[in-house]
């Protein structure tokens, strides 16, 4: 009798949980994971075109070895950062934040250098280099918009009634988003 | 907890305040949308055909803004706001291109920025876009001629996202500087042309039944003279005529992932 009135209750919960947004609930968490492996995505992007960088400024600024080692430390520090979509929460996202951050600025500080070498600025290698850097710099910028633009709306909806009651019995629990930085907001901007 | 509601109504038109800026797309649809008045209507009407017979022959969206101002964001920001809000692009291929041109008034220096959709990150990668827009395009617009910078700009696009020949090729061109010789411009547009009219397009320029599109000629003479040329090509838009505005079937809500570069002058 007692399994029976079970099998009742879990008879009468499913059609309950897929028409009161359990299966929603899991669409928005995908999408957000989604957005993350784009943000993912664009960063590594940056990190795959540093290398590229430093070897052809090399030969032009040979003496500026100070500041390109600081771009090759950042570089490792924030490639070493990794945070799997699953274990996405604000200490760890913060911790993801501040080894980019760290590489943004030693790439600002090395663009600003550059600005001494009227020869590399002249080299098409490094213009079309520089292209592809600002790009990413954007691409970063919109990934960003849209993983919290992701997240919002899945914090949005698992926070709401009814299902703020049961959210987290299914482990929904509210999303971190990327906080803006004064400094690593800003895309190093360099005007020729 | 009123005060809680209050700022976030507050927030909420702070944030629909901040929408408005990027302009509402022209009802019906335009690939050409001048809202700075650089360009003669009948520029106008010669680009917007050109452009939406792309549009119908490869599903390729180029869209193309001229403002006085980017509604108080970045160039970049406000062309791939724009190509968001608009779809520009056919949604899953996202063949969108938006380009974004501010004209040099009094102080401000003149900017343009060229944004990829998601699906032609490949076909045009920033550093041709780059190179596009600072070897191609600036040269025209600084002597103000908006209209041959624009036409040179939004051929190239075509043939890269066509495949006529791939970035890389278009960058080794290129490298020496200089852009394409003027025999590689007749050489191409000779091509398209004759692409264009086997595709069926009967268009005829009056120049002596000559069979290259008025913009081979303009750019073969560096188009420096656009306004004595004006007049002579009258019969290229009439020929073309059937197509009007809005002609390439409206836009189909590609995404842009930030993709494009951009230049000033």
């Amino acid at each position: 009798m007692k399994t029976l009135k079970q099998l009742l209750l879990i008879a009468l919960v499913i059609p309950f949980l897929s028409s009161c947004g359990y299966n929603t609930m899991v669409d928005k968490n995908e999408s957000v994971d989604a957005a993350w492996a784009q943000v993912e995505n664009v960063y590594q992007r940056r990190a795959d075109l540093i290398p590229n960088l430093v070897n052809t400024v090399k030969g032009y600024a040979a003496h500026e070895q100070e500041t390109l080692t600081g771009v090759i430390e950042a570089r490792a520090k924030a490639t070493s950062v990794n945070i799997n979509a699953d274990n996405l929460n604000s200490a760890s996202l913060a911790q993801f934040q501040q080894a980019q951050a760290g590489l943004s600025s030693a790439l600002s500080k090395l663009m600003v250098v550059m600005e001494r070498y009227p020869d590399l600025k002249a080299n098409q290698n490094f213009l079309d280099l520089q292209a592809q850097l600002e790009g990413t710099e954007n691409r970063i910028a919109v990934e960003r918009r849209k993983f919290n633009d992701a997240t919002k709306n899945y914090n949005a909806y698992i926070r709401k009634f009814p299902r703020v009651i049961y959210a987290s019995w299914f482990d929904f629990e509210k999303k971190p988003y990327f906080q803006a930085e004064a400094d690593s907001e800003k895309a190093p901007k360099v005007e020729f | 907890m009123v005060k809680r509601y209050i700022f976030i109504l507050t927030v909420l038109f702070a944030s629909f305040a901040s929408a408005q800026d990027i302009p509402e797309r022209s009802n019906p649809p335009r690939l050409l949308n001048d809202y700075a008045g650089l360009l003669s209507s009948e520029q106008q009407q010669r680009l917007e055909s050109h452009l939406s017979q792309f549009a119908r022959e490869t599903s390729t969206q180029i869209t193309i803004l001229l403002v006085n101002d980017f509604g108080g964001t970045s160039r970049e920001d406000f062309a791939f706001k724009v190509g968001e809000k608009w779809g520009v692009g056919q949604k899953g291929k996202n063949n969108g291109i938006v380009v974004v041109v501010k004209p040099r008034i009094g102080n401000s220096r003149g900017q343009a920025f060229i944004a990829t959709g998601y699906g032609l990150e490949g076909a045009v990668p920033d550093a041709v876009a780059n190179r596009i827009i600072d070897k191609e395009m600036i040269p025209y617009f600084k002597q103000g001629d908006y209209f041959s910078g624009i036409a040179v700009a939004s051929n190239r696009l075509m043939e890269l996202t066509r495949g006529e020949y791939t970035a890389d090729e278009y960058l080794n061109k290129t490298g020496k500087g200089g852009g394409f010789g003027i025999i590689g411009i007749v050489f191409i547009f000779a091509i398209i042309s004759f692409v264009m009219r086997a595709a069926g397009g009967n268009r005829r320029s009056n120049l002596g039944g000559s069979s290259l599109p008025f913009w081979v000629l303009m750019s073969a003479m560096g188009g420096r003279s656009n306004s004595s040329h004006g007049g002579s090509f009258g019969n290229f838009t009439s020929g073309g005529g059937s197509f009007g505005g809005g002609g390439f079937g409206g836009f189909g809500g590609g995404g842009f992932g930030g993709g494009g570069a951009g230049g000033s002058w």
